[in-house]
């Protein structure tokens, strides 16, 4: 059961693999270009394993000690997830044990795969989906693991690198816009994120922007849901 | 920071995280329904997350000699590119590339 399980769910996550190795591997090599040892990106990309957090935490460890600061930033980027979780309440019921680490292991990427493919017929959906989760984190230590070793052999300027964690965050807002032809949530996330910026600087500004955000989007679907009513 | 901070500060992060992965399962066990416009935040948020990503990543470079000039020329060929090739590995490692060598050549601090 569990092999036809994994042999399922392997080739649903082979383009996750390129994509995790080398996004992972740059990862490691940032931690360690920074002067990490190579434990520090192998553990917290198994312990945390929410990549953008992890690019984040980067910049905390690297700034002042301020660990409830810490704890509301990841609740704040790691928000989506609450939204994964309501949608996959249907889908992880049933699963027995394995409930507990798909959980953990949920990550956008796998999120995408388990909620849209189904597995196919005799296949277990709890294993499908417990691969599924697995073999992407792996992918994700692995290449964090690597491209921190990696930075022990290689030498050169790595002045600018941690440019990459602002270009994966383009690209996904990009891809996002694509996406959809509401750009309304993606322009008030970088408009009220900017305005906070300016107002509150650039070491408090996260908080209040997650607030405006919440409240605008809230303001922005009252007006909508007013102007459906008077259609009526 | 002391090694114990970043433990500390890591175990803050893990701590955050998983808690947004558990939190909808503690909240609606069995056959609850989560109130519309939670689902709702649900899928409207996501794209605005984004956004606070990007700014947050160019919060400090703002305030720099340069004003944050090559960031903006890095982000506009990750733009460019991205249209062109709708490859996302290559658009994060063109972007990262152009920026190092304009940081490292060009606007030197």
């Amino acid at each position: 059961m569990k092999r036809k399980a994994f042999q399922a769910a392997l080739p649903h996550t082979i383009p996750i693999a390129v994509g995790f190795l080398f996004l992972g591997m740059s990862y490691g090599f940032l931690m360690r270009s920074k002067g990490f040892s190579v434990f520090y990106p192998m553990l917290m990309s198994f312990f945390i394993f929410a990549g953008s957090m992890e690019f984040v935490t980067v910049n905390l460890l690297l700034s002042a000690f301020q660990p409830v600061h810490a704890f509301l930033l990841a609740l704040m980027v790691n928000a989506r997830h609450l939204f994964y979780g309501i949608s996959m309440l249907e889908r992880y019921k049933n699963v027995g044990w394995k409930k507990f680490y798909l959980i953990y292991g949920m990550c956008d990427e796998s999120f995408t795969i388990n909620c849209s493919v189904t597995p196919p017929p005799g296949v277990d959906k709890g294993w499908f989906m417990f691969f599924v989760t697995l073999l992407n984190q792996m992918y994700w230590v692995s290449g964090a693991t690597l491209g921190a070793l990696l930075g022990y052999v290689i030498r050169f300027d790595t002045k600018g690198i941690e440019f990459v964690m602002t270009a994966l965050f383009v690209v996904m807002f990009l891809n996002q816009w694509e996406e959809s032809r509401d750009h309304r949530s993606a322009l008030t996330g970088i408009g009220c994120s900017f305005l906070c910026l300016l107002i509150f600087g650039s070491g408090q500004f996260v908080l209040p922007a997650m607030g405006l955000m919440i409240l605008c989007v809230t303001l922005g679907r009252k007006k909508e849901d007013r102007e459906k009513e008077g259609r009526r | 920071m002391t090694v114990m901070e970043r433990v500390i500060t890591i175990l803050a992060v893990v701590a955050g995280t998983v808690l947004t992965r558990f939190l909808p399962f503690l909240i609606f066990p069995e056959e609850k329904t989560p109130p519309a416009y939670i689902t709702w935040l649900g899928t409207v948020l996501p794209y605005g997350v984004i956004g606070l990503l990007v700014v947050y990543c160019l919060k400090d470079a703002v305030f720099t000699a340069y004003h944050g000039l090559p960031e903006v020329i890095a982000i506009g060929f990750i733009v460019l590119l991205h249209r062109w090739k709708r490859n996302t590995l290559l658009s994060i490692a063109g972007g990262t590339i152009l920026y190092m060598i304009l940081v490292q050549r060009f606007f030197i601090v």
